[in-house]
């Protein structure tokens, strides 16, 4: 890393600067600080209250539980997925790769609708599961469902470029010095991986606590049972209760920067073993 | 969140390490992977994008076209257009003055600034429309003064455009970002050693060198703005004709039970996705090519 320069020969500096950090304010900052400003006006008890009401504990545990088995499962099959394309050929390989960007251009929305019609009783995937009496649409399941959809992308675009930029000497003296390929990929490979794969977990997991349009349409959206925390903002802005709505949306604001230090952490660690930048 | 939305630069890998029997598994392996993850990525992301055309067209073209032509259908798509229009260039300035500052200056806090730059993308959508509501809300901080002069924000199109601008706003930022700090600063000291002046720098240096980065970025800005549904559902209100996007009509063509109708306008929004996709990719397959050119070069 260069250190600051006394002088600067490029112009623009302050300009920019100055542009960047009031257009950050006025947009983000200052409207993201009136959830917190807003939330002070409850006192600590009536805060307590409203964040740990049982309906609204019911949701957390759903959001929470439902996103990290959706990264679970992201980075498991994402790993997979990620492999077969840098590794593998085979027919439609870059119909695959373009189409695993999917879930970031397709709006929720869409993608919403699209499962809860996949997985309804008498849908394509559903009428198949019915027999067997497994439910996925309108259950918590269908939660899941959805959860992963958008998420996949997320552990693919992470661990695809450094599978790119491994070197095949790695494993050849690995196996040069009699691994077995499974060893070879549990302590050679792996290690090169983890962080990655780690930093797409935690996008994935993000982004799925945080999910809303995909998600309402499948849900079913019971109290306690497929209702997700940003959709228990809503019920309340919708019932006026601003101070409700508000306090929930600190919570889930607080962990959301604390998943963003966690992010910011382990890519920095990827980029250490792994000499990328980004 | 850099990783995922960044600009992917690939190339043909496989046969480096299909060619090798020391980066090769049994074929038993590579059959059993191959089938696991492109099972996966059928069940999960092609047979959604394949649903949402067969599901539009169930009750034939008849329906299809009329659900399009609806007048509240297209009030929407001009509202949807509308929203990209203003919040797709507003994000774009941003991301290249931010770029350029964080990429081409040392100074404090620059690290933190980054980080804030990207907070939007790990706020609930839901949140980011709240604030809006928080802020010019009829109970928020500038609800009053609002109303006593008559100006609405939320529930109204501002609202909408604000709150795509939100969720829009890091796309650019973070495209250029480390591209930017990757190309470091000497091309463009050196125009200046000669003489040119500030805009001359970037306009003859700097933009040949990000303008792929910098059209990737938009494009990903175009394709959220559109889509968009948890923020601007929070502001809009919900009225037809008036405060309805493409992804809120379909919405409540979905609730109203017109499932084909939803679909229709649905399938314009997957179509989109698709456009989008297209355009990526051909931006990413020239990136490459640029780059493979000036490693030649060098």
């Amino acid at each position: 890393m260069s250190t600051a320069k006394s002088f600067r020969v490029l112009p623009g500096f302050k300009l920019t600067l100055g542009y960047t950090l009031g257009y950050m304010s006025l947009l983000i900052l200052i409207p993201l600080s009136a959830v917190f400003l807003k939330t002070f006006e409850l006192d600590w008890e009536r805060f307590i209250e409203v964040v740990t009401a049982p309906q609204v504990v019911a949701t957390y545990k759903l959001s929470f539980g439902a996103s990290l088995l959706a990264a679970a499962i992201n980075a498991v099959f994402g790993l997979l997925l990620a492999w077969a394309l840098v590794r593998y050929s085979f027919p439609g390989k870059k119909l695959v790769d373009a189409l695993v960007d999917l879930p970031f251009a397709l709006p929720t929305a869409v993608a919403g609708i699209a499962l809860t019609a996949l997985y309804a009783k008498n849908g394509w995937i559903g009428q198949y599961l019915e027999p067997f009496g497994i439910k996925v649409a309108f259950t918590p399941v269908g939660v899941l469902v959805a959860l992963v959809f958008i998420g996949l992308p997320f552990v693919v675009r992470t661990v695809q470029p450094i599978l790119e930029d491994l070197d095949t000497e790695l494993e050849e003296a690995a196996a040069s010095l009699g691994a077995q390929r499974w060893q070879t990929f549990r302590h050679v490979i792996l290690p090169i991986l983890l962080p990655a794969l780690l930093t797409g977990f935690a996008l994935a997991f993000a982004r799925a606590v945080g999910e809303y349009g995909s998600v309402i349409f499948i849900a079913g959206n019971l109290p306690y049972v497929s209702e997700i925390t940003p959709l228990m903002i809503i019920t309340r802005l919708e019932q006026y209760d601003y101070r409700g709505a508000t306090a929930i949306a600190s919570v889930m604001l607080i962990f959301s920067f604390i998943l963003l230090l966690i992010i910011n952490g382990l890519q920095a660690w990827t980029a250490k073993r792994t000499g990328r930048d980004r | 969140m850099a990783g995922a939305t960044s600009m992917h630069i690939g190339g043909d890998h496989a046969a480096r390490f299909e060619n090798k029997a020391a980066t090769r598994e049994t074929p038993l392996v590579k059959w059993t992977i191959l089938v696991l993850a492109l099972g996966f990525f059928a069940i999960f992301l092609l047979l959604p994008l394949v649903a949402v055309f067969v599901e539009a067209f169930r009750k034939g073209w008849e329906t299809y076209v009329t659900a399009l032509i609806d007048p509240d259908a297209w009030s929407a798509i001009k509202l949807t257009l509308l929203a990209a229009v203003i919040s797709v260039p507003l994000n774009l300035v941003f991301g290249v003055a931010a770029a350029w500052c964080i990429a081409k200056f040392e100074f404090r806090g620059k690290q933190l600034l980054i980080t804030l730059i990207d907070l939007p993308f790990s706020v609930s959508p839901v949140i980011a429309g709240l604030v809006f509501v928080l802020v010019f809300g009829a109970q928020g901080w500038f609800g009053s003064w609002l109303s006593e002069n008559d100006i609405k924000i939320i529930f109204a199109v501002p609202g909408i455009v604000l709150a795509t601008v939100f969720v829009t706003f890091p796309f650019v930022a973070r495209e250029l970002i480390p591209l930017m700090q990757a190309q470091g600063r000497d091309e463009e000291e050196a125009a200046v050693v000669l003489g040119a002046k500030g805009w001359q720098v970037f306009w003859h240096v700097t933009l040949p060198n990000i303008k792929w980065g910098l059209m990737y970025g938009v494009i990903l800005t175009n394709a959220r703005a559109m889509g968009e549904f948890g923020a601007v559902s929070v502001v809009s209100g919900h009225i037809r004709g008036q405060t309805n996007t493409l992804p809120l009509h379909v919405e409540i063509l979905y609730n109203e039970y017109m499932f084909s109708a939803a679909f229709a306008v649905a399938s314009l929004l997957a179509l989109l996705a698709l456009v989008t996709l297209v355009i990526k990719n051909w931006v990413e397959h020239q990136a490459a090519r640029s780059y493979r050119e000036t490693e030649q070069a060098s």
